[in-house]
């Protein structure tokens, strides 16, 4: 029952909300790594030990203090057919690797599906919540609210020099990876990005961006976080993370200013004719489509082009991936079906949200 | 460029990391960049087991790790992981394999954090004493501090602070 509506909404709820910066930072997540003291970690359990780790975290999960906090669900993998699982990771509520790898995994889900507990990922416990905007500080506040909890009634791997102990010594320490989903397409147009990137890079900072033909980043999007846990608090590390997006914020929008000013004509004429190929063509590609939606998004948030709203966009990024096309069809789809699939989609979604 | 994994199909997915200005890059197609990890769960992960493998052979270059079989493999009591597994995955395979291989982890941590000790959120219930202890130490500094600036109306407030807190410490 609960399941349907998890899979039939392709944005989860809080998508919808707004959130600060949200024109250049679609999202701020927090993940903790955590383990239970008493278990082997998830790679060497026994099947028996990875089932009853579900079983102590389902407990804390039922209590009532932790559903005071809202509406929580715990699937388990071994319940969702193959393409479900493939939505549930496109929606990014789990890594492949839980829903490819793992024995006895689990998922805890909000009801607005922002929190998202992986259970026997590689490790018992990841904690991630996601946020729209830019809320780097209010995400960790959550993650850090639902990890009390946890550590109520469980017996968390920690130690006084390590931290808390994680399957990966790249996680130890605060088991923290903090980021944020930026949309850069002006400091990619400006050819600023790479000197941007690489000076990101020498402050311990991971930038990570899908590259489409040639150069350029499909859907002109960066996932920027922190890559050590060990010896800073999680607030250093959020403070320091929120630091460098603010001043990339500040050199995108100073981009976008200058692309308007010195470039008008051939910046408009580029975004608007991305958008009369969204809604005109007959095949698309994933990789053009996240190219075109990227230059409509920015030419929506410019004003350029009136009568869509941000969030058709983001619903649409997320609509036109291999897993939901084929759940959208109700069937199995080859690559060519689905490229035609997918302008159809892009092109109906259009005009529906112009007529309404 | 082509796929550093497969060798086949072009790299469309590329990163450089730098951890105490050591820098590694990484080429791959979106089929093993797929396999390896997700855009969102673990920005690391799939390069993870590259790294770790080249600092970890790095560690055990000169020792006996892989080495003669007259040794016996270093390995942890509780899950039976040895070292050597443990530098093939990247990956512990119970809590005591922190004290199990604690000799040789200072320097992976090092290498790959650039600090060995967690300076971080300590939970309240299994570290409560540790949290105190923190704290004290903190309010120590403290005082210091304010002596040296000839603060002693605070010197002596945190003083008696610093006493109760000790009583707590001796109890809990
Ligand atoms: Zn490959
Ligand atoms: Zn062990």
């Amino acid at each position: 029952m609960s399941l349907q509506r998890f899979l039939q909404t392709a944005v989860s709820e809080w998508m919808n909300g707004e959130g600060p910066d949200s024109d250049i930072v679609f999202s701020s997540r927090v993940r903790l790594a955590r383990n239970l003291r008493n278990h082997p970690f998830p790679l060497l359990a026994t099947d028996t030990e990875a089932d009853q780790v579900v079983q102590e975290v389902e407990q804390v999960v039922r209590s009532e203090e932790f559903q005071n906090l809202g509406r929580y669900e715990l699937l388990k993998l071994d319940n969702l057919s193959a393409l479900e699982k493939k939505v549930f990771v496109e929606k990014h509520l789990i890594s492949p690797h839980l829903a490819n790898e793992s024995r006895n995994g689990a998922v805890v889900l909000s009801e607005n599906e922002a929190v998202s507990i992986m259970i026997n990922e590689e490790d018992h416990l990841r904690i991630q919540c996601l946020f729209p905007g830019f809320q780097l500080m209010e995400t960790w506040k959550m993650a850090d609210k639902i990890d009390d909890l946890f550590e109520n009634s469980l017996d968390i791997a920690f130690d006084e020099k390590h931290g808390f102990l994680t399957s990966c010594p790249t996680n130890v320490g605060t088991g923290i990876r903090a980021s944020v989903m930026m949309h850069l397409p002006a400091l990619v147009m400006t050819q600023q990005i790479t000197r941007i990137l690489n000076a990101i890079n020498q402050i311990g900072l991971v930038v990570r961006g899908i590259y489409g033909e040639g150069s350029e980043v499909a859907g002109n999007l960066f996932q920027i976080s922190n890559q050590i846990t060990l010896g800073h608090s999680e607030e250093e590390i959020i403070e320091n993370l929120y630091g460098v997006t603010k001043q990339i914020i500040e050199h995108e929008r100073a981009a976008r200013r200058s692309l308007l000013e010195h470039n008008k004509l051939q910046f408009e004429d580029r975004l608007c004719r991305s958008y009369g190929i969204l809604a005109n063509a007959r095949i698309m590609e994933s990789k053009e489509a996240a190219t075109r939606l990227s230059d409509l998004r920015l030419a929506v948030d410019l004003g350029l082009i009136t009568g869509f709203s941000a969030h058709i966009i983001n619903e649409l990024m997320v609509l036109i991936q291999p897993g939901f096309l084929q759940m959208y069809s109700g069937k199995e789809l080859t690559p060519e079906q689905r490229d035609a699939r997918r302008a159809k989609l892009i092109r109906e979604r259009l005009s529906a949200a112009l007529e309404s | 460029m082509i796929c550093q994994e497969c060798g086949q199909k072009p790299a469309t997915i590329h990163f450089t990391k730098i951890v105490n200005g050591e820098k590694t890059e990484f080429h791959l197609c979106e089929t093993c960049a797929g396999e390896k990890g997700d855009m969102f769960s673990s920005p690391s992960n799939f390069t993870i087991n590259h790294l770790l493998s080249g600092l970890l052979n790095f560690n055990g270059a000169g020792t006996s790790i892989g080495g003669p079989s007259t040794e016996k493999p270093l390995r942890c009591e509780t899950c039976g992981l040895t070292y050597s597994q443990f530098s093939k995955s990247g990956r512990f395979g119970c809590v005591d394999c922190y004290t199990s291989f604690a000799g040789r982890l200072d320097p992976l941590l090092k290498r790959i954090h650039g600090n060995m000790e967690h300076s971080g959120k300590v939970p309240q219930r299994s570290g409560g004493k540790i949290k105190l202890k923190k704290e004290l130490q903190e309010l120590k500094l403290q005082l210091q501090q304010k002596v040296a600036r000839e603060e002693f109306e605070q010197a002596a407030k945190l003083r008696d602070k610093i006493k109760q807190l000790e009583k707590e410490i001796a109890h809990s």
